[in-house]
């Protein structure tokens, strides 16, 4: 075996290969970066290095969706029984609900048809759980732990039980890696429930706050309207709640209002989220931007 | 010959496995700031200790997984990393030499230039990246080294003795 010290007498020679070779390298990175940045080419190539970080997020995950799992066999009958009782409370009240909401539907259908509009298709869902993995240090992502096996894709909208989450930036082969609403660099297009006002809600860098920017000092908004997606841009698929406007502020000098908004999802505390293959966005021309 | 040399790979392979691990655990809200570049440290450590073995090709494979675990720019980790683990192989007699002390700040600057790097490369592609991230992981591993070293150092020295 050699031992450490060996290493200087053979350093000398091997000094200007090293600084040669960590030139290539720091190239090949930079043309790396450059070419990920612009364009989607390399795509094949962190699908397959993402298959060998795969098993380490499995084993980061494995702690927490082991408690999870001794919660649920170790709780006592006792729980279960009343967990039981409230959940079935629970699905008589959405399924009264879901009544109204199938002929709602049907009226729906039958109105567009009078209009010869095209008639909605509903969208196909599928629970994911999110990985305890951090990601990304700069940006609010999340990993999920469903992947282009599942026919995950990029640009997927995610959803939980009550809002809009975000969507998928980069699909792996058994996870996946989805941006925040809540990210700086994040836009979605909304329009104003009760009114049909459109916007754009930004992402701010903070969990519980979204801005919409660019709206006029006289835009008919209040405090409590309910955002909902608009479907333009092609990415969410309309109808699903947003965010609730929080502070409508109109400064008389600015030609913009400063109005803040709440997400509905509890974007730093879900677990399980769904994902949506939106029919419509399939059949129509794929738009993608962010 | 083969199989000294696996045994020579394995204690460093497994590091960086844990350092890995570290570097995509859950962290609460507040401490995340202060994560230490684990997989930075490690790689400092095994090119000062072993730089005939490993040297910036290694440091730049590492960094393209750590890119792809941490969803980055391709190339992003894997410039830093080897640029750093290059100046370390390149002054590693120096280095071995000093004192704790002088050598834990020498590692506080290489920790500021790696974050430097990463910083640099978020704005020139437009990346928005607060300042105040900056200075979270070079205080937590100029804390840390010590101690990464003194535990380093006993798994070198049990491998060695081997």
């Amino acid at each position: 075996m050699v031992s450490a010290r060996s290493d200087s007498q053979h350093r000398s020679s091997r000094t200007p290969a090293l600084g040669l070779r960590w030139l290539l390298l720091a190239g090949l990175s930079i043309l790396l970066m450059v070419v990920d940045h612009r364009e989607q080419h390399l795509d094949a190539v962190r699908k397959a290095i993402s298959a060998t970080v795969y098993p380490l997020r499995v084993l980061v995950d494995a702690p927490v969706s082991t408690w999870n799992w001794l919660q649920t066999t170790t709780s006592s009958r006792n729980e279960l029984l009343l967990e039981n009782s409230r959940l079935s409370a629970e699905r008589l009240l959405t399924h009264a609900r879901l009544q109204r909401y199938a002929a709602l539907e049907s009226e729906n259908a039958r109105l567009r048809a009078m209009l010869e509009a095209t008639p909605r298709v509903t969208d196909r869902v599928r629970v994911a759980e999110i990985m305890s993995v951090s990601s990304n240090p700069y940006r609010h992502a999340i990993v999920i732990d469903k992947g282009q096996q599942d026919d995950v894709y990029d640009g997927q909208a995610l959803v939980d039980a009550d809002g809009v989450v975000g969507q998928v930036i980069e699909t792996g082969l058994l996870s996946s890696q989805a941006l925040l609403i809540s990210d700086p660099d994040h836009a979605i297009p909304v329009e104003v429930n009760r009114t049909g006002l459109r916007t754009i809600a930004f992402g701010t860098g903070e969990y519980d706050r979204l801005e919409l920017q660019y709206l006029p000092n006289n835009a008919d908004i209040e405090v409590g309207d309910l955002l909902v997606t608009s479907g333009l841009g092609g990415v969410f698929p309309p109808g699903y709640p947003v965010a609730v406007v929080e502070s409508v502020e109109r400064v008389p000098q600015e030609p913009f209002a400063r109005v803040a908004a709440r997400p509905t999802a509890a974007l730093n505390q879900v677990r399980e989220i769904m994902l949506i293959w939106s029919a419509q966005v399939s059949t129509e021309s794929p738009d993608n931007d962010g | 010959m083969a199989e000294q040399r696996n045994a020579r790979r394995l204690p460093v392979v497994l590091t960086l496995i844990i350092a890995m691990m570290l570097a995509i655990a859950p962290l609460p809200d507040a401490a995340k700031a202060f994560r230490p570049d684990w997989v930075l440290l490690t790689l400092i450590y095994w090119s000062m200790a072993l730089p005939r073995n490993y040297s910036v090709g290694s440091a730049w494979v590492t960094g393209l997984i750590l890119d792809v675990a941490q969803g980055t720019l391709l190339g992003q980790h894997a410039l830093a990393l080897s640029a750093i683990v290059f100046l370390t192989v390149r002054f590693h007699l120096l280095l071995r030499v000093f004192p704790l002390s002088q050598m834990t700040l020498t590692v506080a600057a290489l920790i500021g230039l790696y974050q430097f790097i990463l910083f640099w490369v978020n704005g020139v592609a437009g990346i928005s990246s607060p300042a105040a991230t900056f200075w979270g992981p070079v205080v937590s591993g100029t804390l840390l080294w010590p101690l990464v070293y003194w535990l380093f150092g006993a798994v070198n020295y049990r491998r060695r003795s081997a």
